[in-house]
């Protein structure tokens, strides 16, 4: 299983993810950001936009390191891994 | 009969205005810290609708059953379709050039960049307007939203990149305002006849005016009579600078545009316009025109000075409303500050109903008239930049 952090942001769209660990099964970041939305139908269009892409001001981590793959999510993720899915610090 | 309600999208949430005690009171109502580019209400429904874009995650439709208590994502959001794509420019610099730049035409992957405008048909459609350029319905009540692909693959945007190439050659061109910051073009305008609701007219910026009366299925230019002052052919068919167009609900016919280029009025359901302006009197540049519902010769603008500015003229702020369908202007300026106001009003700022006008500015004044716009009251000087307002 691999755990996925969010930003507390998302908590406001989506409390049921709050104050919970969360686990997915996952062998990439777009197969992460699925399961999330079957936890929570919805967030993958708040993550990413129609056509899969990571949203412009959307920033996913693998430990330390951020993704590489913005466009199609497809970065490998081992089980004892941690995703972290961050807004950047854009905004007015 | 019992006042109405203002609603008011603002970048930092949805504000509620209402008469209570005597006084026009603003109160937040939803969406705190997002920005809203518009809420209206579905008549036959009563359901509230926001377009929403969140600055990280994205446009997103948000309704309220409860007159704006609570709010939800609606579980059909708008997106593009797989496949649909669209013609851009990529802006590059070029030491070889005269200008120091060139650009590619290149086809894009379309995603929702910013959802702008939605109406209501007669007939329970919901249409909403969005960019990159794309318009979408639903006519299960929201259940399923669906792009609508004769206006997408018009010829005049370069055919159907759904399934080849195209033209190549798009005669749409784009507006600073998507948030996503492309120059991309913005469909702001969905007029729906009240008659016969496959009647639509559109307004895009950047290309002008665009008519279906069936239903969608095809569209055809109604640009016939504009004039522009940024391209080098002031009549071309396309590339015309609408930043709203309103009809009048009552008399259909008369079709009002506040134009990059000036005022424009049709009294023959934009088969045809007529330039309305009065630079004269400040009557020219803006971005809002609010018609009267029954009276089709009478319209309301808030025009600022010319598109080097894109503020109030001299730091005095006016309406300025016409009862002759254009043919002569009048300032409305009781109760509004004439001095030291830089105020600029957003295309779909303006609103009446019954006598009742209200606009806001980006600077977060909100006014209102209750004799059409003689004289006016401020609601507030302290609410977020405004977007829209909608009497509802």
């Amino acid at each position: 299983m691999v755990q996925v952090r969010l930003t507390r942001h998302l908590f406001a769209f989506f409390p049921q993810l709050e104050n919970r660990e969360l686990h997915v099964e996952a062998s990439d970041v777009a197969g992460a950001v699925r399961a999330l939305d079957e936890l929570a139908p919805g967030i993958a269009f708040y993550v990413c936009d129609e056509r899969g892409r990571l949203r412009p001001h959307v920033n996913v981590f693998i430990g330390n390191n951020p993704v590489r793959d913005r466009r199609q999510l497809s970065d490998a993720v081992q089980a004892d891994q941690t995703i972290s899915i961050l807004q950047a610090l854009s905004g007015g | 009969m019992s006042n109405p309600t203002l609603w008011v999208a603002t970048r930092k949430g949805s504000f509620k205005v209402e008469k209570r005690g005597g006084r026009w009171q603003a109160q937040l109502a939803g969406h705190a810290g997002t920005g809203v580019n518009y809420v209206a209400r579905e008549p036959k429904s009563g359901r509230l609708w926001a377009l929403l874009g969140h600055g990280h995650w994205g446009a997103k439709l948000s309704v309220s059953d409860d007159g704006g208590a609570t709010w939800r994502d609606n579980a059909a959001q708008v997106m593009f379709p797989e496949g649909a794509r669209y013609l851009g420019q990529n802006m590059f610099e070029d030491a070889t050039s005269d200008f120091g730049v060139r650009w590619d035409v290149v086809t894009r992957k379309a995603s929702v960049q910013k959802l702008w405008v939605i109406a209501f048909g007669g007939d329970g459609a919901i249409w909403i307007g969005t960019i990159p350029g794309g318009l979408f319905v639903s006519r299960d009540g929201g259940a399923s939203f669906e792009l609508n692909r004769p206006l997408w693959n018009h010829e005049s945007r370069g055919g159907d990149l759904f399934n080849g190439d195209g033209t190549g050659e798009t005669k749409w061109f784009g507006t600073p305002a998507s948030e996503g910051g492309e120059f991309a073009p913005g469909i702001h305008s969905i007029c729906v006849d009240p008659r016969d609701p496959r009647r639509v007219l559109i307004a895009v910026s950047t290309a002008g005016v665009i008519e279906t009366t069936d239903g969608g299925a095809s569209w055809r230019s109604r640009n016939k009579g504009m004039s522009m002052d940024h391209t080098p052919d002031a009549e071309a068919e396309w590339g015309h600078d609408s930043h709203l167009i309103e009809l009048c609900a009552g008399a259909p016919e008369h079709v009002w545009q506040q134009n990059h280029s000036g005022v424009f009025y049709s009294d023959n359901g934009a088969a045809s316009w007529r330039k309305v302006s009065a630079p004269t009197q400040g009557v020219h540049f803006g971005f809002p025109v609010s018609c009267d519902a029954r009276n089709g010769k009478r319209a309301w603008l808030v025009p600022g000075r010319g598109d080097n500015q894109r503020m109030a003229i001299d730091g005095g702020l006016f309406v300025a409303r016409s009862d002759d369908g254009g043919q002569s202007w009048r300032k409305q300026t009781k109760g509004l500050p004439q001095e030291g106001a830089y105020d600029i009003v957003l295309r779909h700022a303006l609103d009446n109903r019954d006598g009742l006008v209200a606009f806001g500015s980006t600077t977060g004044n909100l006014y209102l008239s209750e004799d059409s716009g003689e004289s006016w009251s401020s609601v507030s000087h302290n609410l977020p930049p405004i977007y829209a307002v909608r009497f509802a």
